[in-house]
């Protein structure tokens, strides 16, 4: 890879000073997905500013029962948390279905977050791909498209978003808290990641100068009772298919409350509103879930080698809520 | 420097036992602790590293190469280009009677021609100090082409194909009687179409060659199937004698026939060492594997079968499409199952192949029969659901006496055998046969067999034994080990053949200056360096006896080869009448450091002695009767009825392979090749874009090779049975593990589901 | 150049570095650790495993200089007094190794594994998030994904693992 400057901060206001006084700089915190990128000649920054050292490794209760998460927290670490396993168990179980342990235990939340997709028309630097090259065009319409999305694509890009915890917390309403130069903002999770338009190199809401300093994860009595059901290629160590993250509650026969999001569909983790809507206050049964899962599905095109990701989606949809409903929480 | 050496750590009591023995393999322990040094790892100084550029059309010619960027990547040494590379002369063409030509991967004369014969083709080598910025160079290197119309779509290029040619080692087609007709007439029939994609190998250790010259000298360190393939098309390319170049390949990191061929990454490392001045080493990235070496072809392929009601087989028909690279690759025996696995009273075989401007494809595990065995086992359960018959009965009443093509003898033939012992074992009986019909829980339960069946080969070995006056034992050989085990059955033979405790045994291989061994393929290594291994041996023994027998002292004196026993650690009468003695004693007695014994020449007229034995061998073989491995696969699958996922959750293989010389090592080489062959199954695929020809998953990440989690617990069994034809009476078994492993899981996965899935691999969206 | 300290194998490493170089190249080329094996260089199979304070990770997507002041293991620091660590022996016996190139990674993993599990880490196969997941060949096999072995060893390496388990729960 191309060489670059190297900037080694150590508190988060001198790291948010450095990547906005460098042009082209880019934060480093596991490395994981930016060391491959920039091997692979889809990421060439400048300057790299490590913030591995960063004290955002905290994972601490709040107030009211929500869990704050900072950024640099190990994948790993974050998903062996007794906090995350008891009352979050969908976002446990999500992070552990994601890469390896190795992986896993050098990706850091933020970095997981800003994860970049898995095209292959993106990686290979001798195809067209707009994310890569604004207004290149984009060589994955037409070729192989099996792992493509079919929620939320545009004429300009079919990518989906390749990470898992991040439909967890899609499911959970987490919030995003970021900070630059300019001072901190938080943004929920459901809005952090941007669908492609016309704009498909614009991922996130975030500018180029900010740093992800931690999630956090609202109180939920519905979360305790949740799971993430992952479908892949192979049974462990590829990305989804299709994957689900629900949380149910169910009181006397009825849907009480219900959060689900979609992975491996849509650019962005795909927070179910639609199925929510038509679960709330249905019964129960696995009819609504069907039915829920068609209404979220309603809207989807397939390319010529994904349709089976919609059927697909209905049918994970269908069987994670009716094992929440049978066999309880992950917890 | 020194070749490989090794010492096996268990010392045995007694001796004559090695062979069968499932001892530890010898090179475990450097293996494990990491000192075991590969091709990319040999330290020298002033290394310098390369890195390839990539062509990114798949036909045209280079109209301009800009290196200025490359070349100014601090660390850079130079950039080679076709404007600037020193000639070379080209690939041998490729010829049954040259069999150095058998390891031309293309015949592309790399950086000697602007001509672009394939998406991926090297157009530039960068030689740096580092590999990162040789790497880095690399991809700086602007390249404008002249692009010429490519044909690279095997699916829209399969009505073009044309019959294959038949050649010396292999036959395109083959026919008995009407078996069109017969089809037609039959009372029952199926006929399928089934399909195969491109598969990579995909060793650990991706490519690797560190290259050195000195003067007009060179030492390369490969991971190479073929030293002495690669040493030959080395010394041709760059017009060296043999004798100045060694090719020293103790440890590869996996193969599977991927490392069999010479590639340009090769043949480029040497160039650019030429070109530098300077040792180089050239590590090729996965991507760069993909780029420029060659897979398995993808198929298409029909299997009709006609039968009477009673399930005796009228016609077997199997026809395949594969293809070939414009600049070169071969036909692969993709039906050569189909001669000798079932007694149809009318067969017609063909294979067809379509040429394309993609890398050529190379041998991959059980070229032929891997992806052979999917189509005809498939259909042959097929024809048993229509037959209303279980599946093994259906084989059972076709297993053939004789080889079915031609009457020829069969040198060994216990597939009967191997499905008794593994229906016993898998429990097949409990089996309900109707597809849907058993379950765990919500998971769909199914069980499938398939038969395994690859044909056994011998190449020529050269062996030298040498016995010192310590009483130890050195075996020297050119061979191949990448993790079949070579050199611990090696030891465990040479152990038995002169009465010695394996530990008493060395094994040097890997290197081209020991006498010239096989290459690893063809499952053919270990059959042949034990077919001179054996009789080096006897000829030790008859030079130590007359050593003995020279002396008025010895109790051996009166005693004839023939009634002496090699036994613990010498020489005793083989009747146990009378005393003999030790070799240390008879070597001291003598005042001899050491005795030995070798079979074949290394000379020029000796190589080609030994490859005219080996291709005489090969046909005379072929004329006399039918060797071959096989065995019978028992799997069960569990598909969630919701996803369409399919998880294999047992796995029974019985294998007939003759005498087996290492229960531990080759139970690994079978389970390796099933485990390949569930890839293979259920998700191995290599995505090459219609429209361009590029490979679009050259990554671990997107390919998609099994992971543990992937694999359950595999049983394997033999029949132990030796085959009188062969050495020892052992058959190969690097590469039978595979064949017919994509064939179980699929009827397996009917049986859950009720699905067919004829198009491999079996992915969820095709079972949704 | 940046300078970088860490203690590797127990001894402590003092190395100038450009900031691109990966820890799997400081290892192999630097310091003739080639023990650790270069697969992909994509962290997509696990050749390069070592272990960072005990933690394994994938050397080939680590920067080197990100490494400063950590303690690494590698395959040729895992034997103790001369003695070779316990899962070293076990692979041999259960044969859980072919060509060899993956194996420094699957021993690496295995310790961190072993350790990961030790500390009440689950999996994603761990049937209950919150109660201690039993080592079954199953936990075992989802922990080692992140090791590819293209011989097919996979059955060896789980069984070495439960041999080395199996011994420390006696012990």
């Amino acid at each position: 890879m191309k060489t670059f400057s190297y900037v080694r901060a150590t508190d988060v206001a001198t790291a948010v000073g450095a990547i906005a006084s460098e042009p082209n700089a880019k934060f480093i915190g596991g490395g994981t997905n930016l060391v491959d990128l920039m091997r692979e000649r889809v990421e060439s920054p400048d300057t790299v500013v490590d913030i591995s050292a960063l004290p955002l490794t905290e994972v601490e209760e709040l107030p009211g029962g929500g869990v704050r998460v900072g950024a640099l927290t190990r994948n790993s670490h974050l998903a062996a948390h007794p906090l995350i396993r008891a009352r979050y168990p969908v976002l446990s179980q999500a992070i552990l279905t994601g890469a390896s342990a190795q992986l896993r235990n050098m990706a850091t939340v933020g970095g997981n977050l800003l994860q970049r997709t898995r095209c292959p028309y993106f990686y290979d630097d001798t195809a067209a791909c707009n994310k890569r090259e604004p207004g290149a065009g984009c060589d994955a319409i037409g070729g192989f498209t099996r792992g493509h999305a079919v929620l939320g694509a545009s004429e300009a890009c079919i990518a989906t978003h390749p990470s898992d915890m991040c439909v967890a917390l899609a499911a959970l309403d987490a919030t995003v808290e970021v900070r630059s130069v300019r001072g901190t903002r938080r943004v929920p999770v459901d809005g952090f990641h941007l669908l492609p338009g016309a704009t498909p190199h614009i991922e996130t809401v975030m500018a180029a100068d900010e740093l992800v300093t931690a999630v956090e994860l609202p109180a939920s009595p519905l979360a305790a009772n949740s799971r993430y059901r992952k479908v892949r290629d192979r049974a462990s160590y590829a990305f989804a298919l299709v994957s689900v993250a629900a949380a149910l509650e169910v009181t006397g026969g009825a849907v009480a409350g219900v959060r689900l999001a979609l992975g491996g569909v849509a650019a962005k983790p795909w927070r179910a509103r639609e199925a929510e809507r038509v679960l709330l206050g249905a019964p129960a049964t696995e009819e609504s879930f069907r039915r829920a899962a068609e209404a979220e599905l309603a809207p989807a095109a397939a390319q010529p080698h994904n349709a089976f990701k919609i059927e697909l989606a209905r049918r994970t949809i269908t069987a994670t809520l009716r094992r929440l409903l049978t066999d309880g929480s992950a917890a | 420097m020194t070749q490989t050496e090794v010492r096996t750590p268990p010392l045995r009591e007694t001796t004559g036992s090695a062979v069968g023995a499932p001892i530890d393999r010898v090179d475990g322990t450097a293996k494990t602790t990491g000192a075991a040094r590969f091709a990319a790892e040999h330290p020298y100084p002033d290394l310098a590293h390369a890195a390839l550029a990539h062509s990114s059309v798949a036909r045209g010619r280079i109209t301009a190469i800009d290196t200025a960027a490359a070349a100014a990547v601090p660390g850079v040494l130079t950039v080679i280009t076709h404007l600037n590379a020193p000639a070379m002369k080209p690939p041998p063409k490729i010829s049954p009677f040259n069999l150095v030509s058998l390891a031309t991967g293309t015949s592309v004369n790399y950086l000697n021609t602007d001509e672009v014969h394939w998406n991926g083709q090297p157009v530039a080598v960068v030689v740096a100090e580092t590999r990162d910025a040789a790497l880095h160079a690399a991809s700086l290197v602007e390249v404008a082409y002249q692009r010429l119309e490519a044909v690279v779509d095997f699916a829209a290029e399969e009505g073009n194909a044309e019959p294959q040619k038949s050649n010396a080692l292999q036959s395109g087609g083959a026919r008995k009687g009407d078996a069109r007709a017969a089809l037609a007439a039959a009372p029952v029939s199926v006929d399928l179409r089934f399909s195969t994609p491109q598969h990579n190998h995909n060793a650990l250790e991706p490519h690797a060659t560190t290259a050195a010259w000195d003067g007009d000298r060179l030492t390369v360190h490969e991971a190479t199937q073929g030293i002495a393939w690669t040493r030959g098309q080395l010394a041709l390319r760059f017009g060296v004698p043999e004798r100045n170049i060694r090719v020293l390949s103790p440890y590869v990191g996996g193969g599977f026939g991927g490392k069999g061929m010479v590639w340009a990454g090769t043949v480029l490392a040497v160039l650019a060492a030429r070109v530098a001045g300077r040792p180089v080493r050239l590590e090729l990235t996965r991507e760069g594997v993909y780029r420029t070496v060659g897979g398995r072809t993808p198929s298409t392929q029909r299997v009709a079968l006609g039968a009477r009601a009673d399930g005796r087989l009228t016609a077997l028909v199997h026809t395949s499409v594969a293809r070939v690279g414009r600049v070169g690759g071969g036909g692969e025996q993709i039906t050569s199952q189909s001669r000798h696995l079932y007694d149809a009273e009318n067969i017609l075989l063909q294979q067809n192949l379509v040429t394309l401007d993609l890398l050529p494809n190379t041998m991959m595990r059980a070229p032929g029969e891997a992806i052979g065995t999917f189509a005809l086992e498939s259909a042959v359960d097929e024809l048993a659901y229509k037959l209303g018959l279980d599946p093994i009965e259906l084989r059972m009443r076709n297993e053939p006496t004789v080889n079915p093509l031609d009457g020829k003898r069969f040198a060994h033939r216990m597939l009967r055998e191997a499905y008794e012992l593994g229906a016993e074992r898998f429990g097949w009986p409990e089996r309900t046969p109707a597809p849907g019909s058993m379950r765990d829980g919500r998971w769909l339960v199914g069980m499938g067999v398939a038969s395994a069946y690859h044909p056994s080969w011998q190449l020529a070995a050269n062996v030298t034994v040498r016995l010192s006056a310590d009483g130890g034992v050195l075996v020297r050989c050119a061979f191949q080990e990448m993790g079949m085990g070579s050199a611990t059955v090696v030891a465990q033979i040479a152990a038995d053949a002169l009465g010695v405790p394996v530990a008493a045994v060395r094994v040097e291989y890997g290197d081209s200056l020991l006498p010239g061994g096989p290459a690893a393929g063809g499952s053919a290594q270990t059959a042949s360096i034990a077919a001179s291994l054996l009789p080096a041996a006897e000829k030790l023994k008859r030079s130590v006896l007359a050593l003995a027998r020279r002396s008025p002292e010895s109790p051996l004196r009166g005693t004839r080869a023939s009634g002496v026993l090699a036994r613990d650690g010498g020489l005793y009468p083989a009747d146990g009448r009378g005393a003999g003695e030790s070799y240390p004693a008879i070597l001291a007695r003598a005042g001899r450091d050491s005795v030995e014994a070798r079979v074949g020449s290394d000379t020029r007229v000796g190589a080609m002695v030994s490859q005219a034995r080996t291709v005489g061998k090969v046909l005379n073989d072929r004329r006399r009767w039918v060797k071959a491995a096989c065995g019978a696969h028992f799997c069960e699958v569990r598909v969630d009825p919701d996803t369409g996922e399919v998880r294999v959750t047992r796995w029974v293989g019985a294998f007939d392979v003759g005498r087996v010389i290492n229960a531990k090592t080759a139970a690994s080489q079978l389970r390796g090749g099933i485990v390949m062959g569930i890839g293979m199954a259920l998700s191995e695929e290599t995505l090459v874009d219609p429209r361009t020809g590029r490979v679009m998953n050259p990554s671990l990440a997107e390919y998609h090779v099994p992971v543990h989690a992937d694999i359950p617990p595999i049983e394997v069994h033999y029949l132990d049975e030796p085959d009188p034809t062969m050495p020892l009476g052992l058959i190969g078994v690097g590469e039978v593990g595979i064949t017919g492993v994509a064939a179980a899981v699929a009827n397996a996965v009917h049986h859950a589901t009720g699905r067919r899935v004829r198009d491999l691999p079996i992915t969820l969206d095709k079972l949704l | 150049m940046i300078s970088v300290r860490m203690r590797v194998n127990g001894s402590e490493v003092s190395v100038a570095l450009e900031p691109q170089v990966s820890l799997l190249d400081l290892l192999r080329g630097r310091l003739g650790l080639t023990g650790t094996k270069r697969g992909c260089d994509q962290g997509a199979c696990g050749a390069c495993t070592v272990l960072a304070d005990g933690e394994r990770i994938n050397s080939c997507l680590a920067l080197a200089v990100q490494y400063e002041g950590r303690d690494i293991t590698t395959i040729e620091g895992l034997a103790r007094d001369g003695e070779a660590h316990p899962l070293q022996t076990a692979f041999v016996r259960n044969d859980g190794l072919q060509c060899g190139y993956c194996t420094s990674g699957q021993i690496c993993s295995a310790v961190g594994m072993l350790a990961e599990h030790g500390a009440g880490a689950p999996s994603a196969v761990t049937e209950h998030l919150c109660s201690a997941a039993a080592l079954t060949d199953a936990e075992i096999r989802e922990r080692m994904s992140g090791n590819l072995c293209r011989c097919g060893a996979y059955n060896g390496i789980v069984g070495a693992i439960q041999e080395v388990v199996g011994k420390e729960a006696v012990r």
